[in-house]
């Protein structure tokens, strides 16, 4: 699919964000785990790209992310660029990295784990490796992969 | 504070932190103070029976799983040492039946006590009750995670039998995927160098993430076989565990899983004469009974330096208060 095409498919936002270069088949799991049940979502998946062969793209009408947004999505499309639309036209463009520690972003795999059973403890997971992604929890001490949270948001 | 204490050691700072949550917070240096403090505690209670070190202390006993050595070793440990224990072991015995909070519970209790000892099903447990506790607090046990006090006396106990850890042959034996006992000490040893063989039936080998992570930590080779006639025949310690059936989800699966392995005379003779066999206990039918009247079984000798190690642990993390 040419892009002149995908524009007729597609149209533009007006206002909102564009959640580009999302690795392929990633895009359900990125507007899950976002929880967008009130916006209004294009969800483009298996779209050409350069950079990643394949990819999928996320538009949500009307909403800014927040650092913390985008701190998720990082960890599940740690290639994704975060474009914020206004007027019709790009003004930001971000990368989503991973921060080296993620206080209460996502939960904990392990059910096993005390953020999993106390409603007191903020999840706290430190980044060990960046590629391929690997946290630790910080309290029941288990590494985990992007894998293990995608699974969370399936 | 535990966590920005944490984040600090990340970071290549100083940990000052006075817990003891786990053997991976811990370092070769801080293990052997605590060392050097038990063997000093055990030639001064030859001498006196009772410490007054921790006279007018009081430590707390929260034992949310059941419990016999650790407990009680920390009771005797505490009077020891002069002072004074309070606690429950059971759920139900506690205010968490009526719904209470663990970070509630430990802000109450912390003001009745001057330490914590904590045991608990959840994993990260101890680790939470540290960061919310005032009070300086020492993990008993959190799940499947670690139960760094036993590793101390572990230690504590080959290089007392077997002398320097580090020039050791120990072959961790049984159900190593479960027991945190396992995952404690595996870590411990490439601490010290020693030369790790871990045998299991299939199904139960240890996670090969926590393998991954000794190794590139501390460069040590660590053999992994399901044989266990090879993996026995070069160790100078046994150590074997039972399997942790309330870890299975499945009673009959971990039945049928218990009866996959047994140290027995029989297979002994492929081991060398001088080995040294020990357990964490309880044990149940992993050991032949026969074998606790031969002279390598040290399990019960084991069991004793949990004292000193715990009366050492209870002084190191009392040290700044």
């Amino acid at each position: 699919m040419n892009k002149e095409n995908e524009n007729l498919l597609v149209r533009k936002i007006e206002d909102g964000t564009v959640i580009d270069h999302i690795e392929r088949g990633k895009g359900m799991k990125i507007y899950k785990l976002l929880n967008l049940k009130e916006e209004t979502c294009i969800l483009l998946t298996n779209v050409e790209s350069k950079k990643l062969g394949r990819k999928d793209i996320l538009k949500i009408a009307n909403k800014e992310l927040l650092q913390k947004d985008i701190d998720k999505i990082a960890l599940i499309a740690p290639n994704a660029t975060i474009n914020i639309i206004k007027d019709w036209k790009v003004v930001e463009k971000r990368k989503a990295t991973l921060p080296n520690i993620l206080v209460n972003i996502v939960s904990c795999p392990n059910r096993n784990c005390v953020t999993r059973m106390e409603k007191d403890v903020s999840t706290k997971f430190i980044v060990e490796k960046r590629e391929p992604v690997k946290l630790r929890c910080f309290y029941c001490e288990r590494v985990f992969e992007k894998e293990d949270f995608e699974e969370l948001f399936t | 504070m535990l966590f920005f204490q944490a984040i600090l050691k990340l970071a290549g700072g100083v940990f000052i932190s006075r817990d003891i949550i786990s053997i991976r917070d811990m370092n070769k240096e801080e293990i052997e103070k605590i060392f050097e403090l038990a063997e000093k505690i055990e030639k001064m209670i030859e001498r006196v029976k009772i410490l007054e070190i921790m006279k007018g202390k009081v430590l707390s006993l929260l034992f949310f799983e059941p419990s016999t050595r650790t407990k009680l070793s920390f009771e005797t440990a505490m009077k020891k040492l002069g002072g004074e224990t309070i606690g429950f072991e059971s759920i139900e015995s506690s205010s968490i039946a009526k719904g209470e909070s663990l970070k509630d519970m430990i802000k109450v209790v912390e003001k009745y006590c001057d330490i914590i000892v904590i045991r608990h099903f959840a994993e990260g447990a101890a680790r939470f009750a540290a960061e919310v506790s005032e009070k300086p607090l020492i993990n008993a046990g959190d799940g499947g995670n670690q139960h760094p006090t036993q590793t101390l006396l572990d230690l504590y106990t080959m290089k007392k039998l077997k002398g320097d850890i580090s020039n050791l042959n120990v072959t961790l034996f049984g159900d190593l995927k479960h027991g945190r006992v396992m995952r404690s000490l595996v870590y411990g040893l490439a601490m010290f160098n020693a030369k790790i063989t871990l045998v299991s039936p299939p199904g139960l080998e240890m996670d090969k993430g926590i393998i991954e992570e000794v190794k590139e930590k501390f460069d040590v080779e660590i053999y992994s076989s399901n044989d266990v006639k090879e993996g026995i025949k070069n160790a100078d310690v046994i150590y074997i565990c039972r399997l942790q059936k309330e870890r299975f989800s499945d009673a009959f699966e971990a039945e049928k899983m218990a009866k996959t392995y047994k140290v027995t005379p029989e297979l002994l003779e492929y081991a060398k004469s001088d080995v040294i066999l020990l357990h964490p206990l309880p044990k149940t039918n992993e050991i032949d009974l026969m074998i606790d009247f031969l002279p390598i079984a040290k399990y019960y000798q084991q069991v004793a330096y949990g004292v000193p190690i715990r009366m050492a642990c209870i002084c190191y993390v009392m040290e700044n208060e």
